[in-house]
């Protein structure tokens, strides 16, 4: 409940918040620290860290690198969880874990919650885990108040909408298209007819990802969605120009 | 919702959302067809008219000789239609694409075998075609990569991870989940989400059901023991379904590398380095370390050198059904000398891998007994692997004054 309530009295002052979306480790540790540290000072309303893994199969080529990097340098999921840990307690907005199943499933489901809620790390993302096969994961999170997050499609039936809505807390996340990050995406008439068919099945606020880049991809999105989810195209500045070239172009998106 | 497996603790559908319904709509014919008495049928009619079927149970009989022990039959798998038991799965899928009405195939390959027949298919049933390789698998495997570009295949060379095959498998879903509207992906062989297990396992029992049946007629009798390579399983699930429900045993035999010890090897089940875990849509052993990152495999042969293996192998390994067993780049290449010269074949690096395990066995056992090694595939595909191992002059200045020609 306390991410969606956050997200909720953030959107009573703005009409859109941003989510961006980072590859710990990626290019160092270190170099995460003072990205999560510039994102958050331009003015970023959740981040979604990915622990990397080695099957990263949702991810297109630019976090796929991102993954293969952090992991060839060393970054265990301990270091990640550290390093979580420390910018939820420095920072003052919700954190979240976005990473594939087989990372908390070596970890330990159990240990896994319980490592997430005393670091105070409010939801997690991971993108090969369907409600179905996940009961266990989903029941763990509950017990400690750590939010699922689901996410839906353009190929997710209105009826799969709604079951999936009814495993999910905080907010659904709608992948904008079909295909894996990274490639670009169609700010069309057919996204927000799928927005609209996103929001009649659920009740809690929604986030779009996949594809944003410019301040017109997100000026499209108000109205129509509650958070939108800049993952690539921040890697691509940081990777081109620096991490601080990473929060002029933040704030330029708003 | 989505259908899920689940052979033991092994299996499951671990399938990203942008996926479900494409599965559900696979899910669907497989069941269909399984239902459909007349696509079994359909099914064995191409396979003996496009692809040499029944493959025969050979008798080698200076090998039995050589080795002093059971008399051993060899499946025939090589004279498929390109070379390998996997034409069975490909057709098989195929069939499935056509009751689907989609227009375009993808596929990952390591030995290239999977994407050459999954090329024959595609120009066959007039299907487009792009396939996924590793950078490395493509080195290694040039003469596949040749005919599947010929065949008019598009093939990829993936350059993330460690270049092989589950990297090819990686880039192959991910093209699936953009495509999945008209594009089916021929998974090469039992792993993956279900139902890839149950279904490549059901088209390679073909295999199965012919050895049994040919085994009887010949001999009379059930074999003692039967033995089959395990890169992701399919050949081996393939013989071995057929002999199931009687008292025989199974062997699967992985790949060793440079030695079980070494670190450098593909051994999920025969050593001790594997562990459960979930990745590529299912659950089973993988090579992984603690934090669950996959580990860089390695063998001789790009077909056996994967970090997965089939759930439902998993599953027979726990509940003892079979026996699994590693054989080392150096055994394989003697093994593979061995059949050659005595038997006039020329098994795949592959299918070595089985062989090396039979010899070793067969010498303590009697002439009474009768064993059955899968020939998964031919060995052409590796001429370049094998010259360089034997180090063979005649080739090299080949190669050389090739290279001349080419203006290198
Ligand atoms: C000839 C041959 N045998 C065996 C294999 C291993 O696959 P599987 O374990 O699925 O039979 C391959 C894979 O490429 C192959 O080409």
């Amino acid at each position: 409940m306390a991410l969606e309530k956050y997200i909720r009295t953030q959107l009573a002052e703005k009409k859109i918040l941003l989510m961006t979306h980072i590859v710990l480790g990626y290019p160092s540790l270190d170099a995460s620290y003072r990205i999560i540290q510039t994102m958050v000072k331009a003015g970023v309303d959740i981040m979604e860290l990915q622990i990397p893994f080695s099957e990263p199969t949702a991810d297109g080529p630019v976090i796929v690198k991102a993954n293969q990097h952090a992991i060839d340098n060393g970054t265990t999921v301990e270091a990640c969880m550290q390093l979580a840990g420390k910018a939820a307690k420095e920072f003052k907005i919700p954190f979240l874990i976005m990473t594939y199943y087989n990372v908390p499933y070596k970890y330990g489901i159990e240990k896994f919650t319980l490592r997430m809620k005393e670091n105070n790390l409010m939801g997690t993302i991971i993108p090969d885990l369907p409600p179905e096969e996940g009961k266990d994961f989903l029941e763990a999170m509950n017990r400690v108040d750590i939010a699922p997050i689901l996410i839906f499609s353009p190929t997710t039936t209105d009826e799969r909408m709604s079951y999936l809505s009814s495993s999910t807390k905080g907010f659904i996340y709608c992948a904008a298209r079909k295909g894996v990050t990274g490639k670009d995406t169609n700010f069309s008439e057919d996204l927000s007819a799928y927005l609209k068919r996103c929001r009649k099945a659920t009740s809690l606020p929604i986030a779009v990802g996949f594809g944003i880049k410019h301040k017109e991809d997100v000026d499209f999105l108000k109205g129509k969605a509650d958070i939108a989810v800049i993952g690539t195209q921040s890697i691509r500045v940081m990777e081109e120009s620096g991490v601080d070239a990473v929060g002029a172009f933040i704030r330029g998106l708003r | 919702m989505i259908t899920t497996k689940y052979y033991g603790k092994f299996g499951g559908a671990y399938i990203p959302e942008i996926l479900v319904s494409t599965f559900e709509q696979l899910v669907n014919a497989f069941e269909e067809a399984k239902r459909d008495p007349q696509f079994w049928k359909e099914y064995t009619a191409i396979m003996s008219n496009y692809s040499c079927r029944p493959t025969p149970l050979t008798y080698a009989e200076n090998l039995t000789k050589h080795l002093g022990g059971a008399r051993i039959y060899i499946k025939r798998e090589d004279l498929n239609h390109t070379g390998a038991h996997k034409a069975n799965n490909v057709m098989g899928q195929g069939l499935l694409v056509k009751r689907m009405g989609k227009t375009r195939v993808i596929a990952e390959t390591g030995a290239g075998q999977h994407g050459v027949a999954t090329a024959t298919m595609a120009a066959k049933f007039g299907f487009a075609c792009t396939i996924y390789m590793g950078e490395k698998d493509v080195e290694r495997q040039r003469p596949n990569v040749f005919w599947m570009e010929r065949l008019g295949a598009t093939v990829v060379p993936v350059t993330d991870g460690t270049r092989i095959l589950k990297d090819a498998i990686n880039e192959a879903f991910r093209d699936w989940s953009a495509n999945m509207d008209d594009t089916h992906y021929v998974l090469g062989t039992a792993c993956g989400a279900h139902p890839f297990p149950e279904m490549v396992m059901y088209f390679q029992s073909i295999i199965g059901k012919e050895a049994r049946k040919q085994v009887m007629d010949i001999t009379g009798r059930l074999p003692k023991r039967v033995y089959a390579c395990v890169g992701g399983g399919s050949n081996a699930l393939g013989i071995f379904s057929g002999f199931l429900n009687d008292p025989v045993e199974l062997v699967g035999v992985e790949a060793g590398g440079k030695g079980l010890d070494s670190g450098m090897h593909a051994s999920r089940l025969a050593s001790k380095d594997g562990s459960p875990g979930i990745a590529q849509g299912y659950k089973t052993y993988f090579l992984q370390n603690k934090d669950g990152q996959m580990m860089e495999t390695h063998s001789v042969s790009a077909g056996l050198d994967y970090v997965g293996v089939s759930p439902i192998l998993a599953d027979l390994k726990e509940k003892g059904r079979i026996r699994f067993e590693a054989a080392t780049d150096k055994e394989v290449l003697d093994a593979f000398t061995l059949t050659l010269r005595k038997e006039g074949l020329i098994p795949a690096l592959e299918s070595s891998h089985a062989f090396v395990q039979a010899y070793k066995e067969a010498g303590s056992l009697t002439k009474d007994d009768v064993i059955i090694i899968n020939q998964s595939g031919r060995g052409d595909k590796d001429i370049f692997t094998v010259a360089d191992a034997f180090k063979d002059p005649e080739w090299m200045k080949f190669i050389k004054k090739k290279a001349e020609n080419y203006g290198a």
